[in-house]
C-alpha cells in the first residue's frame, strides 16, 4: 500500500465504491417510494372516491386523481341507506366487551401461572402451549354447533363467548410477569398484601406496557373479526362491521354505488387508523413480539 | 398453607380453564367424531353410521378440489413472493438514517386495515364495469396492454389480484419482523467486514443471511400457515359465493359446508378441516426440518 | 508503516437537542512504524473515534492522515490495507474458526487472489501465530474469551495489513486471562513488527506493554510519549492523575519565594511566580523521615505483600481517598504524637497551575 505505484488503483477503487452506494442508495429511495405508493395509493382512492358525488364517479370513464367538487353526500347516504352506525355500535360493544373480559381471564390466568404454586401447574401449562398449535378452522365447527344448540345465534353473548379465549395473550402476560423479580412478591407477603391486591397494586402497574400491548392487538382483532361472526349471525341487527360491509358490497344502497360504499368504508377504517397513529410504536413493537395476522 | 396455595391457583386459573376446555379443547375432539359420523342431521342430530365416508365424499367433491387447487396456487405463489419482497424492502430501510420511522410506519399500516373493507377499494381499482375500465386497466391500457375484467373475467386474472392483494396484506408483518431482525445485527459484523473489504453481495449471503435466518424460517413457516388459511381477503375480492366464482379456498368450504347456501353438513366441514390440518402440519414439519438443516445460527 | 494525523478533527451532531460535539480535536502528531502504542483516556474522551478515523470506518470532519507518505483520509477502510479487532471480537458465529480467518482473503479479487492452498497456507501461519492451530474446526461459541479473542487478531492479521487496530482488546477478558493475552499481544507485535494501535481505558494495561502511550481526555491530546517518561513527567494534572496505582495524592498548595508549601510545611523549590497550585505527590516518593518537613496525621499501616503502605491524613489532601505513601517494608516510622513527618523525593513531586492544570 505504502508504493505510490498503487495511487492510481487505490483512487479507482475509492471511485467504485463511491458509485456503488450512490446506485444502492437511489435504488433504495426508488423501491421504498414505490411501495409506499402501492400502500398508500388504496387509502387515497377510497378516500377520493368518498367524496365524488354519485353522477360525477359514474361519468369518469377515466377516473380522476382529484376532485373539484367534494360532496359528503355519500357519508350520509352511508349512514342513512344501511343501518352503518348499528353496525358501528355492535363492533363497538363487541369489542370492549371482549376485549375487557379476555384481559380479565388473561390476567388471572397468568398470575396464576407466573406466581402462584399448586400441584399440576406445569403440565397445565404445557397443555396450553400446545393449544398455540391449533387452528381456529379446526375448533369453529364445533363452536358453531354449540352456540347455536345454546340458542345464542343473533346475540352479543354468542359473539363474544368464543372470541374471549386467547392462550397467546396468556403466555405473552405471564412471561412477561414472570420478569418482576420474586423479591417483590416476598416483601409483600411479609407486608401481608393479598394475592389479589399484590396482582393489582404491582404486577399490573409494572407491566402496564405489555398489557396495553395486549389491549390494543385484541382491538384490531376485535375490530376486523369477520368469520366468527358471519357464521353467528344472520339477523342485520347484530351485524358488525366486516359483515356490514361485505352486506353493502352485495346488496347495499339499492344499486351499486360506489362512492357511497368508499363512504362507509372510510368511516369503518378511521378507528383502527387513528388508534395506530397514536400508538403506532407501541402497536409495532407488540406485534413484533409474537403477534400475527388472521 | 400448600392445600390454601392448590386452591387460590387452580382459582385464579378457572376462567381460562372454563373458557379454553368448551371453546377449544372440547371441540378439538368433537370435530374428530364428527368427521366420522356418517349421515349426520344438522337439524335431528342423528346419524347413521361411523366410518370415512365422509373424508371420501370431500376428497371427491370437485369444489373441495378447486378449493385445494386455489389455496395452493395462492400458496405457492405468496409466500416465496411475500418474504422476498420483504427482505428487499427490510434491507433498503434498513439502510436508510432518515425517514426510516416515517417509511416503517406507512408500510405497516396495511396490518391495522379491515380486510373486508380494503378489499372492496382493490376490487374497485381492478374490477372493469360497464362505466370504466378500472384504474389498473387504464394503466395496461397506456403500456398497450387491453382490458382484462380481474374480478370476473379469467382464473390468472383473478388469481393475479388475489395474490396481489394478499402479498399486501401480509407484507407488513413480514416487513416488521425482517427490519428488527436486521437491526439486532451487531453493527461490529458489517464493520469488521468492510475493513476486510467485503463486497455488498458478500455480505449479504456470507453475513446477514445467516445472522437472520432464524426469522426468516420464522416467516416461511407462518407465512405458509396463514397462506394455506386465505379466506377473508377472497371474500373481500369476489363476494361470498366463492364456489360460483371459482375462487373458493379449503377454509372457505370448509364454512361453505358449515352455513351459507351449501351449508348444514358439520361431517364435511369436519372431515375438510382435519385434511387441511394434516396439510398443514405435513408443510409446517418438512419446513421445520429443511430449517433445522439449514438455519447456520440461533 | 508510519501514520501521521495532521489537524485531525471529528465532530458528531449531539444525539439529543443540536450543538456539535467534538469528538477528535485536532490531532496532529506521528506514529512511527513498527511501534506498539497504547491508546488512553477515560471512556467517552474519543479514543475509539480516533481508531475508526485510522481505519476508516469514519471520515473526519477536517485534517488528513497519512500513512507513510500516502494520503489515507478519502479511503474506504478495504483500501487502506489495515486490519481491525473489536471489542467484542465480531467473529462470525455462524461460521468456523478456520472460515473466520479465511472470509478477509476470500474477499480479495483479481491478481490479489491467492490459490486454496496460498489461502491455507497464509490462514494456518496467522493461526500458529497466535497459537490457535489446534481449534481450527470449532465454531466461536465453543471457545473460551481468550481464544475468541486470538481468532480476532488472526482473522485481522492473514491479509498482513500495515496497522493493526485493536478497539479495547482486554476489557472483555477475567483479570488472569488479561496478563496472559496482553503479554501475547506483545509478543505478536514484536514478531511481526506490524504498527499496532491499541486502545485501552486502562492505564496499567497500556503502561505495561506499549512502547509508546498516548492520553487523551475529552477529545484532546494531552500527552504521547515512553510510558516512563509520561509518568515521571506529566504535562498536566490530568495526566498525573490517571496514570498510576494507587493514584496519584493531590493537595491544595502555594508557591512563596520560590518555595513549594503544602500548609505551612515547605516541601520543595520552584523557580515560579507567588501563586496558589494543585501539588501532586506520587505514593513512592515517601520516605519515612524524623527530620521531613511534610507532616501527616498517621491512621494506619496496610501490608499488601511486598509493599507497605501508610495512611496518613492531611487538611490540605483533595484526591479521593486519603493520603497514601508506599515504603520499604523496613522502612523506620517516626509515629510521634500521631504525626508522622516525610521527605520527599523532588523528581516525583509535581506542582500544577490552578488556572490551566498545566506543570510548573
Amino acid at each position: 500500500m505504502s508504493n505510490t505505484n498503487d495511487l492510481k488503483k487505490i483512487k479507482e477503487l475509492k471511485r467504485k465504491s463511491t458509485r456503488s452506494n450512490v446506485i444502492w442508495t437511489v435504488f433504495v429511495f426508488v423501491l421504498l417510494t414505490i411501495w409506499s405508493i402501492i400502500v398508500l395509493f388504496p387509502f387515497y382512492w377510497m378516500v377520493l372516491t368518498s367524496f365524488k358525488s354519485y353522477a360525477s364517479y359514474n361519468s369518469e370513464y377515466i377516473p380522476r386523481f382529484f376532485t373539484l367538487h367534494p360532496t359528503i353526500a355519500n357519508y350520509i347516504q352511508a349512514f342513512t341507506a344501511v343501518p352503518l352506525t348499528r353496525y358501528i355500535n355492535n363492533t363497538v360493544i363487541f369489542t370492549l366487551i371482549t376485549t375487557i373480559l379476555m384481559m380479565i381471564v388473561a390476567v388471572l390466568a397468568a398470575f396464576s401461572f407466573s406466581r402462584l404454586d399448586f400441584k399440576g401447574k406445569d403440565l397445565v401449562f404445557t397443555l396450553f402451549l400446545s393449544l398455540m398449535m391449533i387452528p381456529n378452522e379446526l375448533v369453529i365447527i364445533t363452536n358453531f354447533v354449540t352456540i347455536t344448540d345454546a340458542g345464542l345465534r343473533n346475540s352479543y353473548l354468542g359473539l363474544i363467548l368464543p372470541s374471549i379465549t386467547s392462550v397467546f395473550y396468556i403466555y405473552l402476560l405471564k412471561e412477561n410477569f414472570e420478569q418482576i423479580p420474586d423479591e417483590l412478591y416476598k416483601a409483600a407477603k411479609v407486608d401481608g398484601t393479598s394475592d389479589f391486591k399484590y396482582l393489582w397494586k404491582v404486577m399490573i402497574p409494572i407491566c402496564r406496557p405489555t398489557i396495553v400491548t395486549v389491549l390494543i392487538l385484541k382491538i384490531i382483532e376485535c375490530w376486523n373479526s369477520y368469520v366468527w361472526p358471519r357464521l353467528i349471525t344472520d339477523d342485520e341487527n347484530y351485524f358488525l362491521v366486516s359483515n356490514g360491509i361485505q352486506t353493502i358490497r352485495e346488496s347495499g344502497f339499492g344499486r351499486e354505488n360506489i362512492p357511497a360504499m368508499m363512504a362507509a368504508v372510510v368511516i369503518i377504517s378511521i378507528p383502527l387508523i387513528v388508534l395506530f397513529l397514536i400508538f403506532h410504536k407501541k402497536i409495532m413493537e407488540g406485534v413484533s413480539r409474537g403477534g400475527t395476522k388472521g | 398453607m400448600f392445600n390454601k396455595n392448590n386452591l387460590k391457583g387452580w382459582i385464579y386459573l378457572l376462567p381460562a380453564l372454563i373458557f379454553t376446555g368448551v371453546f377449544m379443547v372440547y371441540p378439538l375432539f368433537d370435530v374428530l367424531v364428527y368427521s366420522f359420523e356418517e349421515g349426520y342431521n344438522f337439524a335431528s342430530q342423528t346419524y347413521n353410521g361411523i366410518g370415512l365416508f365422509n373424508y371420501s365424499y370431500v376428497l371427491h367433491d370437485p369444489y373441495f378440489l378447486q378449493a385445494l387447487k386455489n389455496t395452493f396456487i395462492l400458496v405457492i405463489i405468496t409466500v416465496p413472493f411475500s418474504t422476498g419482497i420483504a427482505l428487499l424492502i427490510s434491507l433498503a430501510l434498513n439502510s436508510l438514517k432518515k425517514f426510516k420511522d416515517l417509511f416503517q410506519t406507512i408500510f405497516f399500516l396495511p396490518y391495522v386495515t379491515n380486510t373486508l373493507a380494503v378489499g372492496l377499494v382493490f376490487m374497485i381499482l381492478f374490477k372493469k364495469t360497464a362505466y370504466t375500465d378500472g384504474l389498473v386497466n387504464l394503466l395496461l391500457n397506456s403500456m398497450g396492454i387491453s382490458s382484462i375484467d380481474f374480478i370476473e373475467g379469467p382464473y390468472w386474472a383473478k388469481m393475479f389480484v388475489l395474490c396481489f392483494y394478499t402479498i399486501w396484506i401480509v407484507l407488513p408483518f413480514k416487513i416488521l419482523i425482517l427490519t428488527s431482525a436486521l437491526a439486532s445485527v451487531n453493527q461490529d459484523y458489517y464493520n469488521v467486514a468492510r475493513v476486510d473489504g467485503t463486497s455488498r453481495w458478500r455480505i449479504f449471503y456470507r453475513i446477514t443471511l445467516p445472522m437472520i435466518s432464524p426469522s426468516l424460517f420464522y416467516l416461511v413457516i407462518t407465512g405458509f400457515i396463514g397462506a394455506f388459511k386465505a379466506y377473508s381477503d377472497v371474500v373481500a375480492l369476489f363476494g361470498t359465493d366463492l364456489n360460483a366464482a371459482g375462487m373458493n379456498t379449503i377454509v372457505g368450504y370448509i364454512y361453505d359446508m358449515l352455513y351459507g347456501n351449501s351449508g348444514g353438513y358439520p361431517s364435511f366441514a369436519s372431515a375438510a378441516a382435519l385434511i387441511l390440518f394434516v396439510i398443514v402440519l405435513t408443510i409446517t414439519v418438512i419446513n421445520l426440518l429443511v430449517s433445522k438443516e439449514n438455519v447456520q445460527y440461533q | 508503516m508510519k501514520i501521521v494525523l495532521e489537524h485531525l478533527t471529528k465532530q458528531f451532531i449531539a444525539r439529543q437537542g443540536k450543538g456539535i460535539v467534538t469528538a477528535v480535536d485536532d490531532f496532529d502528531f506521528t506514529i512511527p512504524d513498527g511501534k506498539l502504542i497504547g491508546l488512553l483516556g477515560p471512556s467517552g474522551c474519543g479514543k475509539s473515534t480516533t481508531l475508526n478515523l485510522i481505519c476508516g470506518l469514519e471520515v473526519p470532519t477536517k485534517g488528513k492522515i497519512y500513512f507513510d507518505d500516502l494520503d489515507v483520509t478519502e479511503l474506504p477502510p478495504e483500501a487502506r490495507g489495515v486490519g481491525m479487532v473489536f471489542q467484542n471480537y465480531a467473529l462470525y458465529p455462524h461460521l468456523t474458526v478456520r472460515q473466520n480467518i479465511v472470509f478477509p482473503l476470500e474477499n480479495l479479487k483479481g491478481d490479489k487472489r491467492l490459490s486454496r492452498e496460498e489461502m491455507n497456507e497464509k490462514v494456518m501461519e496467522a493461526a500458529r501465530l497466535v497459537q490457535i492451530d489446534e481449534l481450527m474446526d470449532r465454531k466461536p461459541n465453543e471457545l473460551s474469551g481468550g481464544q475468541q479473542q486470538r481468532v480476532a487478531i488472526a482473522r485481522a492479521l492473514v491479509k498482513t495489513p500495515g496497522v493493526l487496530l485493536l478497539d479495547e482488546p482486554l476489557s472483555n477478558l477475567d483479570a488472569r486471562l488479561r496478563l496472559q493475552t496482553r503479554e501475547q499481544i506483545r509478543r505478536i507485535q514484536k514478531e511481526t513488527g506490524i504498527t499496532t494501535i491499541f486502545v485501552t481505558h486502562d492505564q496499567e494495561e497500556a503502561m505495561s506493554i506499549s512502547d509508546m502511550i498516548i492520553v487523551m481526555k475529552d477529545g484532546a491530546l494531552q500527552q504521547m510519549g515512553e510510558p516512563q517518561k509520561v509518568y515521571n513527567d506529566p504535562v498536566n494534572l490530568f495526566v498525573a492523575k490517571f496514570l498510576g496505582t494507587p493514584a496519584i495524592n493531590v493537595f491544595e498548595g502555594k508557591i512563596k519565594d520560590k518555595g513549594l508549601y503544602i500548609g505551612e510545611d515547605l516541601i520543595g523549590e520552584r523557580d515560579c511566580d507567588d501563586q496558589d497550585v494543585y501539588v501532586g505527590i506520587r505514593p513512592e516518593a515517601f520516605i519515612p523521615d524524623k527530620k521531613g518537613s511534610f507532616r501527616c496525621r498517621f491512621d494506619r499501616v496496610e501490608t499488601t505483600g511486598r509493599d507497605t503502605s501508610i495512611v496518613c491524613h492531611n487538611e490540605q489532601c483533595i484526591s479521593d481517598e486519603d493520603v497514601r505513601a508506599i515504603v520499604d517494608a523496613d522502612a523506620q516510622l517516626n509515629n510521634k504524637d500521631g504525626i508522622i513527618r516525610f521527605s520527599l523525593k523532588p523528581h516525583k513531586t509535581y506542582a500544577f497551575s490552578k488556572k490551566d492544570e498545566k506543570a510548573l
